[in-house]
């Protein structure tokens, strides 16, 4: 094939990538846009393939293993070990990036000389430790995420300072990269500088909680976008620049998008350790009280109710209780009750999380809300059912500015006449933060597992 | 405590304040609850239905007030003829009372009630917030008194609802308009539309348009420069001299097409304003039938006669005010619900023992007289589409916010200005120095971010995490690069390395495309 049809096909597969981003804009257009991605990447290799000369056998057996085992570990994962296997894949991302970036300073496929040269090797190193930075650090967060590894962020002493230091390692190995003319040498530095990416990617990680995962996850897959880019500037493969751009871009926005909805900068997440060195410094007062409810009660009131909100956070995803949501929502809207959902941009674990969860529940998607479309309706509403979900809606947030997460936008649940919190405990939320909300007049308690509870408040509701 | 039902004894009143039902519910908050014999006699409610469910029967009227300690009526208390004293004089001293007071037009029973130390809840001063709605009496009776209106004017009427085209001839359809769409306006809509009829409605509030539409009917429009009459809790406000011309003018074309006018145009606290003139109503058609719902307030039309049916012109006036009493069962079982809410809200430990709380908007919309102390109006109540202040416990002083603002401005400019300058420092590096091979793909790379950016702005929130994986799998994209590898090696480490990465790069696209697949499959309206 000649590289002007190669060249025709990545552009063909680049415009399939993009209308593959725009598709999801909609939850109309969003299988379509699903199929362009692959339309894409099907050109994009097919194109690859005919223009290549040997090691045809070597390609065709390892894509076919690859697409082997991934689409069946696509087909098995549970909807709430989404965020995992996101994290995972990402990982894969940075691996390859790596494998692809050595292989390409050992043997590269263009030869180079001069400025040109000494660009492609900061191209070189700057894909590999992306890359490195993506492998690891999506591994811990998937680690995080599967709870394999403790949730809670680590905070070594000095870790700022050990995280400045392995930067700065990086940078002079960088520069000892460039200057040998040795192979040998080059490979070492090379090495020595995955190494420390690695660690840092690792110890990055570790240092951010279990609620900053949206954020992280969508950072990682803004890295893995990165290194891809970075890996296209080094091949001058234009199509892997394109995709590598969008990618990057794409993680970069929702990152954004989830720090502003914590009211937090970029850089404040990055950096980890949040909740633990600020901890409920506005203790509750010790003689307030919760109102505690029980299943006949609450079932009482969402039969009274014309208009329930049910605000899901993480626990719902985590004691699986989607499917009974769902199944309590299409009782209570047979019986003519006006059901919404109200869902913070941070709840779950990635952005997005809850809806997806809800989806798999078949609640639709139309009477699930943004937080900006329902805030303004909490004062009219009759219940409110908070399930496992407690920062998001924390009304310290909105009164109390001396609270570590002051200004931070929730959900104003305690508005509504009544409020019903499902929780299995009185454990603050990930931020360490007390919940005012809790002790609230019109705010009950419902203890116990979310899946439990609801499952009999569905039986109820039948009765 | 013993709550009091007594007869109502205001001309022609047949509904009552408890029905058996409610009365059941209303022991079970904890009170005793004694019925006037007779009460509900013309309800259809026997004393036998009352007892039934646990009521004391009390033969003697002024016993019965003598003794409660807390009475549910209809009608605001008033001079009892036969006994030849008020009804707050009949009441116990620091009792309750809930029922219609009207406490704008009736300030003298305030001070009554207040002399005695009556607690009064006004039932139509209820804020209009949707917490109070279940207890919403106005909203309910002027249901009934729409659904009311139409019948009355079907019976005044000489001709069917529906068109019908039939062997002795065509009938064309009766076209009514009706006038206001409150809840009795909707009502009216609804019942003359299920019945056959053309509707059309005006409202001065545009936004109830979409409500009238859904009833079936046809939203008179204005030709006049949008003024919106929405005034505070969901009423009308007066409207401006221009407006009401328009209006006028609107009316007076349509008098003389349509067969039946419905009226319910209500400013509250105010006297009903007359939109439908003399010449209006002589340029209906003969036949004709207007029914006017404000006619307690001094009616809408200029020749309605409160309380009567009036002819003029060939054109029958309904000026009835006791429409929710002509449906007597329904209007008691609805009020006798309503009044059931309110209580159970009182009674908040189900004891028997009322708590009138103050701080609660709609119990402080409701109480007009507390102990001893009028305590009617209300402080004004928020308008419900005005977006309410962010809650804030201490606001920080005008000029420390400016102070801040200028602060966090500042800093954000000079944030600003170094990027600025790194860019453009950065720009000119790689321009100056770096070769044309790479300029290349640094302007595909420049503008494939900003592609990214303007799609993904577009993307739904609830797409986030299908977004995340659909542009995971794309990122696998690095197989190409994995793949020119793999084809070229010639060094055995290269080529499994390669391999290796062409594999993973493989599960990625895979896994990452199947499952967005699954994920948005799942997606359903």
């Amino acid at each position: 094939m000649s590289t002007g049809l190669v060249s025709v096909a990545y552009v063909v597969a680049s415009i399939c990538f993009i209308l593959s981003l725009g598709g999801l804009s909609h939850q109309e257009s969003a299988r379509r846009g699903n199929l362009y991605g692959v339309a894409g990447i099907i050109i994009a290799v097919g194109a690859t393939l005919a223009s290549v000369d040997g090691g045809i056998t070597a390609i065709v057996i390892a894509v076919l293993l690859g697409v082997g085992i991934g689409i069946p570990i696509a087909n098995k994962v549970e909807m709430t070990q989404m965020p995992q296997l996101v994290a995972l894949l990402h990982s894969f991302v940075g691996l390859a990036a790596v494998l692809v970036g050595f292989s390409g300073y050992i043997d590269p496929l263009i030869a180079t000389s001069g400025t040109e040269h000494t660009i492609k090797l900061v191209e070189v190193f700057v894909g590999i430790f992306i890359g490195a930075i993506t492998f690891t650090g999506s591994l811990v967060a998937c680690g995080k995420l599967d709870g394999r590894i403790d949730s809670k962020a680590l905070t070594l002493p000095g870790r700022h300072l050990m995280n400045l230091a392995a930067i700065i390692v990086c940078v002079f190995l960088g520069a000892w990269f460039l200057g040998t003319e040795s192979m040998a040498l080059g490979i070492v530095a090379l090495i020595l500088m995955t190494i420390i990416a690695s660690v840092l990617g690792i110890h990055l990680i570790m240092a951010i909680g279990g609620a900053d995962m949206p954020v992280v996850v969508s950072m990682l897959n803004s890295y893995s976008g990165w290194a891809a880019a970075s890996i296209g500037f080094m091949l001058g493969n234009d199509l892997l620049i394109v995709v590598g751009a969008l990618v990057g871009s794409s993680g970069a926005i929702l990152s954004y998008i989830m720090c502003k909805a914590m009211n937090r900068s970029f850089i404040s997440v990055i950096l980890g350790g949040f909740g633990q060195t600020s901890s409920s410094s506005a203790a509750a007062d010790a003689d307030q009280t919760v109102h505690e409810s029980s299943v006949d009660d609450v079932c009482e009131e969402l039969r009274n109710a014309q208009s329930v909100i049910i605000v899901p956070g993480y626990g719902m995803a985590v004691a699986q209780a989607q499917n009974g949501v769902s199944e309590m929502t299409k009782i209570l809207r047979d019986k003519g009750v006006n059901v919404r959902f109200g869902i913070h941009p941070v709840a779950g674990r990635l952005p997005g999380h809850m809806n997806v969860l809800l989806a798999e529940a078949h609640v639709p998607y139309d009477i699930v809300l943004e937080m900006d479309e329902i805030n303004d309706d909490f004062p009219d509403t009759d219940v409110v059912l908070v399930i496992g979900a407690n920062d998001t809606v924390n009304p310290a947030a909105a009164e109390d500015p001396g609270s570590p997460i002051a200004g931070m936008p929730v959900l104003e649940v305690w508005k509504a006449h009544q409020v019903v919190i499902l929780k299995r405990g009185m454990a603050t939320g990930y931020s360490g933060v007390e919940n005012p909300l809790f002790f609230k007049d019109n705010a009950r308690m419902l203890f116990g597992d979310a899946k439990e509870s609801i499952d009999k408040l569905v039986s109820g509701l039948r009765g | 405590m013993k709550i009091g039902i007594p007869k109502e004894i205001f001309e022609d009143e047949r509904r009552v304040a408890a029905t058996p039902p409610s009365v059941h519910k209303l022991i079970g908050l904890g009170y005793e609850v004694i019925v006037e014999s007779g009460a509900g006699e013309a309800a259809n409610y026997s004393d036998a239905a009352y007892e039934k469910v646990d009521a004391a029967i009390a033969t003697d009227t002024s016993s019965l007030w003598k003794e409660a300690d807390f009475i549910l009526k209809v009608r605001a208390p008033m001079e009892n003829p036969a006994l030849g004293k008020h009804e707050a004089d009949l009441m116990k001293e620091g009792a309750f009372l809930v029922s219609y007071i009207w406490p704008a037009q009736n300030p003298e029973l305030l001070e009554k009630l207040a002399a005695r130390k009556i607690t009064s809840f006004a039932i139509d001063s209820l804020p209009r917030i949707s917490r109070a709605q279940k207890m919403d009496a106005l909203s309910a009776m002027a249901n009934i008194a729409g659904y009311r209106a139409v019948i009355e004017a079907a019976n005044h009427f000489g001709r069917f609802f529906t068109g019908q085209v039939t062997a002795a001839g065509k009938v064309p359809p009766a076209k009514i308009m009706v006038i206001g769409a409150g809840v009795a306006g909707l009502a009216a809509i609804g019942a003359a539309n299920s019945m056959g009829a053309i509707v059309r409605a005006f409202d001065t509030r545009l936004e109830v348009k979409e409500q009238v539409e859904s009833m079936g009917a046809e939203f008179l429009v204005l030709d006049f420069e949008n003024e919106d009459g929405s005034g505070s809790g969901g009423y009308a406000k007066q409207m401006s001299d221009e407006f009401i011309k328009a209006e006028m003018e609107l009316f007076a074309e349509q008098a003389k097409e349509v067969d039946i006018i419905i009226t319910t145009a209500l400013i509250p606290g105010k006297p009903a304003p007359k939109l439908i003139t003399a010449d209006m109503v002589k340029s209906m058609k003969p036949g004709s039938v207007i029914v006017d719902l404000a006619s307690e307030r001094g009616g809408n039309c200029e020749l309605t006669e409160p309380g009567k049916v009036a002819h003029h012109h060939g054109v029958t006036l309904i000026g009835y005010t006791d429409l929710p009493s002509r449906m007597a069962k329904v209007a008691s079982e609805l009020y006798a619900t309503n009044l059931v809410h309110l209580l159970t809200e009182l009674t908040p430990e189900k004891d028997g023992k009322p708590v009138v709380n103050m701080e609660d908007e709609v119990i402080r919309g409701l109480t007009v007289v507390h102990e001893e102390d009028i305590t009617w109006p209300p402080p004004k109540p928020e308008s419900p589409v005005s977006p309410k202040p962010a809650p804030g416990t201490e606001e920080p002083s005008a000029e420390a916010k400016a102070a801040a603002k200028k602060d966090a401005d500042r800093r954000s400019l000079i944030g600003k200005g170094v990027l600025l300058v790194v860019t453009a420092l950065a720009l000119y590096g790689v321009g100056a120095h770096a070769p044309e091979s790479f300029l290349q793909h640094f302007t595909v790379f420049v503008l494939a971010c900003f592609i990214g950016w303007q799609v993904i702005w577009n993307v739904t929130p609830s797409l986030h995490t299908p977004l995340m994986s659909v542009t995971n799998a794309i990122s696998g994209i690095i197989v190409i690069g994995a793949i020119l590898h793999l084809a070229q090696a010639e060094n055995i480490a290269v080529g499994i390395m390669a391999f290796v990465a062409v594999l993973i790069a493989s599960i990625n696209v895979g896994g990452g495309f199947r499952v967005t697949h699954r994920m948005l499959k799942m997606f359903r309206k």
